[in-house]
C-alpha cells in the first residue's frame, strides 16, 4: 500500500469506527479503550535490528561507549599483558593481538566502574612499586626486574598482605588478557581450536584419540 | 506495528496470541486446515536468514560477546528484547520469593533461543499423581500424545537414538534423525558410567542431521491435505542439514534447527490463510453477553494505542505467564476474577525444572591433539533418569527423576576462557600460562542436572495489586517455593556429579553441596516455567481439559506451556508442539462440528 493510501485508509478508519459487539459483558478496564479497527499503514521501522541494547545489531557490532585509559596508563597495560602473554615460538605476544585496547574496552563499558577504579588503580600501582623498586616505570624497567614484581603478585593466595590488592589487580589483568588473547584467531591457533568451520559430517574422535582416553 | 498479510482478510477464524511453540504450532497447523488465522506477536518480526550472526566470532563482538542484563546469554544471542528483564516490562515478587521470570519479544518468541533438547515425556510423566500420590495426572495418557510426538518429531526434525527405557520412550521407526557421532568427553563419561548403572545415551535434539525427506514427509503428515503438503514441502526444501559449527542459540540462517521462525512460520504464511502483526501486547479475551470469547484487545506498540480484533476462537500461546496474565487481565461482570477463572485456578501451579550444576577437571582430557568438537553446538548424548526402580520402592528421598545434561571439551575460546586456571597452576604467567593453558584446554567439563518439580500450592502468579508495565497492562506478582523433593533431588544431582567425575579420574571444581538448597537453581532460572492454566480431568480443580480448551468458555484455547498438568524432568518445548497440534484438531473438528 501507498502511502497516500495508507494515510487515507487511517482517516477513514478514524470516522468509521468498527465497534466489536460487547452487549452486556463489559470488561472492567473497558473505559479508556479506541475502537479502531486495524490501521493500514507502512509503518516505520519494522524490520531487522533496532538499535537498543538488549535489541543490537548483530553483524555489525562495535563497542559504542568512550574509552577510559589514557596513552599512558595503556603503555604500561601493554607491558604488563606481554609479561602474562609474551611472544614465544607458537604465538606473538598479547599486545600484538589488541590485548590492551580490549581490556581498555572492557573496563570503560557502562556499568563497570568497579572494574576501571582496579584497572587504573592497579596501573598507577604497578608503576609506582616499579619507581620504588628500580627507579623508572614498570614498562622501563629490566624484564627480570619486572618478573620480581609479577611474582610476588601472580597468586593471590599465596601473596602477602602488603601484595594482596597487587595480586587482585594481576589476576583480573590476566583473566582479561586470556579472554583477549584467545580469542583472537593467533590464540585458537595457539590453544588448538580448529572450529567455526562448515562440515559435511561430524566424526567423532579419530580412533588415536580414542585410544589415548581408553575407550576404543 | 509490523503487519505481514500473506492475502487481506478482515474476518478471523482464529486468533492465536504469540508466536513460539505453542503459537507458531497452532498458526501453522490451523491455516493449513484452511482455517483464517491471525497472529498477534509482542515482539518485533524477526527473520533468522537474515540476522543470524552464523560464523561471527567473539572477537568481532563487543566486550568479546559477553553477557550482560541486556543479553544474558551473551551478545551473540537471539533472544531480541529478552531475558530475566524486559525493557518497560517489569514483574514483581512477593516477599521471600526471588522468581526469575524470563521473556523474550520477538517473532518465534523463546524458540529462537533454547538447547533444542526435545526429550518426551513417558508414560509415568503423564499420570505421576497415581504413581506416587503427589501432585496432579495429566486427563491424557502417553499413548494418546505418542502419535502427535511422532508427527512433530518428523515435522520439525529431531536427531536420537532408538534407545528404549523406562519412562524414556523410542520414537516409531523412521521418525529420528541419525544422532551425531560422540564427542570425546561424552564417550570418556559414558565409559565412567557404565558400571555405575547410568545410562549414557544419545540426546534428541532439534536439529537436522540430514535434509528432510521433502516428497514423502508432508504425504505422511497431512494425509490428503494438498495446501498442508504443498507449503511443507517447500519448507522442508528451504531447511539445510547441519553443517556442525555455531551455537544454536545464535538461531539458524540455513534452517538446521527448530524454531517457529524457520520452520512453522514460513508455511503457516505460505498458505495464504495468516495475518500476522507483530508489535501487537495482548492485553485481555473480550468476552459477549453469553461469555463466549469474542477477540482480543491489544496494544500496538509503535503508536501505543489501543485495538480490538475478533474472530471465533482465540488461541493463547503467549509463553506460559503471559497467557495467565492475559486470562487474569480478561476481567468482566461474567468473570470477575479473570476469563476461565471461576475456580480460581489461573496462575496457579507455576513450576520450573530443577537445576542443578558442578564443573570438572579431567586429567585424561589434557594434552589431546586439535580437534573439532563444535558438532552441533548441543548435547549429542545425555543420561535420562535411570532410578524409576529405587524411587517406586521409596528408597529414595525424593519423589521425581532428572536426567543429566552434560558438555565441554574444545570449545570456542570466548569470554573468560581459561579464567580460572590460576588455581591450577598457583597463579603461573608468561611462558608456562600459555603452555599449561595448551594443556589444559578441552579437559574442563560440566554436569547439569535438569529433575521434575512438583506442582504446590505455594508456587504461583497473580495480579501484582498496584504495578503496571509501559503498556498500562497490570503486571505479575509471583510466588515460590521449592519442597524437599526438588532440594533433595539437587543434592542428589550434586552427589551424582561427584561420583560420575570421581569415576572419570577428574576432580570437582567448587562445592558439592550435601544442601540442597544451596545446589538449586532459583524458580524460573532453568527458563521452563509451565503451568497456571493447567489441564485436568475434573472443571473444579483446571483450567483446562484434555485438548487445551478452558472448561468455561469454549471457544477459548491454551497451546502454551500454561496447559501444564506436571513439569517431568524432559524439557517441556517438544511436549508443548505435540500437545498445541492435537489441540489445533480437536478445534478444527469441533469448529466443523459447530460445537464452538
Amino acid at each position: 500500500m501507498h502511502r497516500r493510501d495508507a494515510l487515507k485508509a487511517m482517516a477513514a478508519a478514524a470516522v468509521v469506527p468498527m465497534l466489536p459487539e460487547r452487549a452486556a459483558a463489559i470488561p472492567a478496564s473497558s473505559a479508556a479503550t479506541s475502537r479502531e479497527p486495524l490501521p493500514l499503514f507502512d509503518p516505520p521501522k519494522l524490520k531487522g535490528p533496532r538499535g537498543t541494547p538488549s535489541d543490537p545489531d548483530l553483524l555489525r557490532a562495535k563497542a559504542n561507549w568512550p574509552m577510559q585509559l589514557s596513552a599512558r596508563e595503556l603503555v604500561t597495560l601493554s607491558a604488563l599483558c606481554d609479561m602474562i602473554f609474551p611472544a614465544d615460538a607458537k604465538s606473538p605476544a598479547a599486545s600484538a593481538v589488541g590485548a590492551p585496547a580490549f581490556i581498555n574496552e572492557w573496563a570503560s563499558r557502562p556499568g563497570g566502574e568497579s572494574s576501571l577504579v582496579r584497572v587504573r588503580g592497579g596501573l598507577v600501582w604497578i608503576d609506582r612499586e616499579a619507581t620504588t623498586r628500580f627507579g623508572k616505570r614498570f614498562h622501563l624497567v629490566t624484564n627480570g626486574q619486572r618478573t620480581a614484581i609479577c611474582d610476588d603478585i601472580c597468586y593471590l593466595p599465596n601473596a602477602k598482605p602488603q601484595f594482596k590488592f597487587g595480586a587482585q589487580f594481576f589476576d583480573t589483568v590476566r583473566d582479561q588478557t586470556a579472554t583477549a588473547f584467545y580469542t583472537t584467531p593467533a590464540g585458537w591457533k595457539d590453544i588448538g581450536y580448529i572450529g567455526n568451520v562448515a562440515m559435511l559430517k561430524f566424526d567423532g574422535p579419530s580412533a588415536a584419540i580414542r585410544k589415548q582416553i581408553g575407550v576404543e | 506495528m509490523s503487519l505481514r498479510r500473506s492475502k487481506t482478510d478482515t474476518q478471523y477464524d482464529v486468533i492465536v496470541v504469540g508466536s513460539g511453540a505453542g503459537g507458531g504450532m497452532a498458526a501453522y497447523q490451523l491455516s493449513v486446515q484452511g482455517l483464517k488465522v491471525l497472529v498477534l506477536e509482542a515482539g518485533r518480526d524477526y527473520d533468522p536468514v537474515t540476522e543470524t550472526p552464523m560464523f561471527q566470532t567473539p572477537k568481532d563482538a563487543p566486550l568479546r560477546g559477553g553477557g550482560n542484563a541486556d543479553k544474558p546469554f551473551g551478545f551473540y544471542d537471539a533472544t531480541v528484547d529478552g531475558g530475566w528483564r524486559v525493557p518497560g516490562e517489569p514483574y514483581t515478587n512477593a516477599p521471600g520469593t526471588d522468581f526469575m521470570w524470563w521473556r523474550s519479544r520477538m517473532l518465534g518468541g523463546r524458540t529462537n533461543h533454547w538447547g533444542r533438547i526435545s526429550l518426551r515425556m513417558g508414560p509415568y510423566d503423564f499420570k505421576p499423581k497415581s504413581r506416587d500420590g503427589l501432585g496432579a495426572d495429566w486427563p491424557l495418557t502417553y499413548e494418546e500424545l505418542a502419535p502427535y510426538y511422532d508427527k512433530t518429531e518428523s515435522l520439525i526434525g529431531v536427531y536420537g537414538g532408538d534407545d528404549d527405557l523406562e519412562n524414556t520412550p523410542r520414537s516409531s521407526p523412521g521418525v529420528l534423525q541419525p544422532p551425531p557421532a560422540p564427542r570425546t568427553y561424552e564417550l570418556l563419561a559414558k565409559k565412567a558410567c557404565d558400571p555405575m548403572k547410568i545410562p549414557v545415551i544419545p540426546a534428541h535434539r532439534a536439529v537436522l542431521t540430514q535434509r528432510q525427506d521433502a516428497n514423502t514427509l508432508p504425504r505422511k503428515l497431512h494425509p490428503g491435505n494438498a495446501l498442508a503438503q504443498r507449503v511443507l514441502r517447500q519448507s522442508m526444501l528451504d531447511r539445510q542439514a547441519c553443517f556442525y559449527a555455531t551455537d544454536c542459540g545464535r538461531g539458524c540462517s540455513i534452517k538446521a534447527n527448530f524454531q517457529s521462525t524457520t520452520v512453522l512460520m514460513p508455511p503457516a504464511m505460505a498458505t495464504g490463510n495468516v495475518t500476522l502483526i507483530c508489535d501487537a501486547m495482548v492485553r485481555e479475551v473480550t468476552v459477549d453477553a453469553k461469555g463466549k470469547a469474542t477477540g482480543v484487545n491489544y496494544i500496538d506498540k509503535m503508536t501505543r494505542t489501543d485495538h480490538h480484533v475478533s474472530a471465533k476462537v482465540v488461541v493463547l500461546a503467549a509463553s506460559a505467564c503471559e497467557t495467565s496474565r492475559i486470562m487474569l487481565n480478561s476481567r468482566s461482570t461474567l468473570f470477575p476474577n479473570g476469563i476461565a477463572n471461576g475456580n480460581g485456578v489461573v496462575g496457579k501451579y507455576l513450576m520450573d525444572t530443577v537445576g542443578a550444576g558442578l564443573s570438572a577437571q579431567i586429567p585424561k582430557l589434557e594434552g589431546l591433539p586439535p580437534i573439532n568438537e563444535d558438532g552441533t553446538a548441543g548435547i549429542h548424548m545425555y543420561m535420562p533418569w535411570w532410578l524409576y526402580g529405587e524411587q517406586a520402592k521409596q528408597k529414595m528421598s525424593f519423589a521425581r527423576g532428572y536426567h543429566i545434561e552434560f558438555g565441554g571439551g574444545r570449545v570456542m575460546p570466548g569470554p573468560g576462557f581459561m579464567g580460572n586456571l590460576e588455581n591450577y597452576t598457583k597463579g603461573a604467567y608468561g611462558r608456562k600460562l600459555k603452555e599449561e593453558a595448551r594443556r589444559y584446554y578441552g579437559s574442563f567439563m560440566y554436569f547439569d542436572g535438569r529433575g521434575e518439580m512438583i506442582p504446590n500450592e505455594q508456587s504461583y502468579c497473580e495480579l501484582d495489586p498496584e504495578a503496571v508495565d509501559q503498556w498500562g497492562i497490570p503486571v505479575l506478582r509471583f510466588h515460590w517455593k521449592f519442597s524437599e523433593h526438588e532440594t533433595q533431588q539437587a543434592a542428589h544431582m550434586h552427589k551424582t556429579f561427584a561420583e560420575i567425575i570421581g569415576a572419570m579420574g577428574g576432580t570437582v571444581q567448587g562445592t558439592v553441596q550435601t544442601d540442597g538448597s544451596r545446589a538449586i537453581a532459583r524458580g524460573g532460572q532453568i527458563i521452563h516455567e509451565v503451568g497456571t492454566a493447567r489441564m485436568g480431568a475434573d472443571p473444579r480443580t483446571s483450567v483446562l481439559n484434555a485438548h487445551g480448551q478452558t472448561w468455561e468458555v469454549p471457544n477459548l484455547f491454551v497451546t502454551d506451556g500454561a496447559m501444564f498438568t506436571s513439569n517431568a524432568d524432559k524439557n517441556p518445548t517438544l511436549s508443548i508442539l505435540a500437545l498445541a497440534w492435537r489441540s489445533c484438531d480437536y478445534l478444527v473438528d469441533e469448529l466443523k462440528k459447530g460445537n464452538i
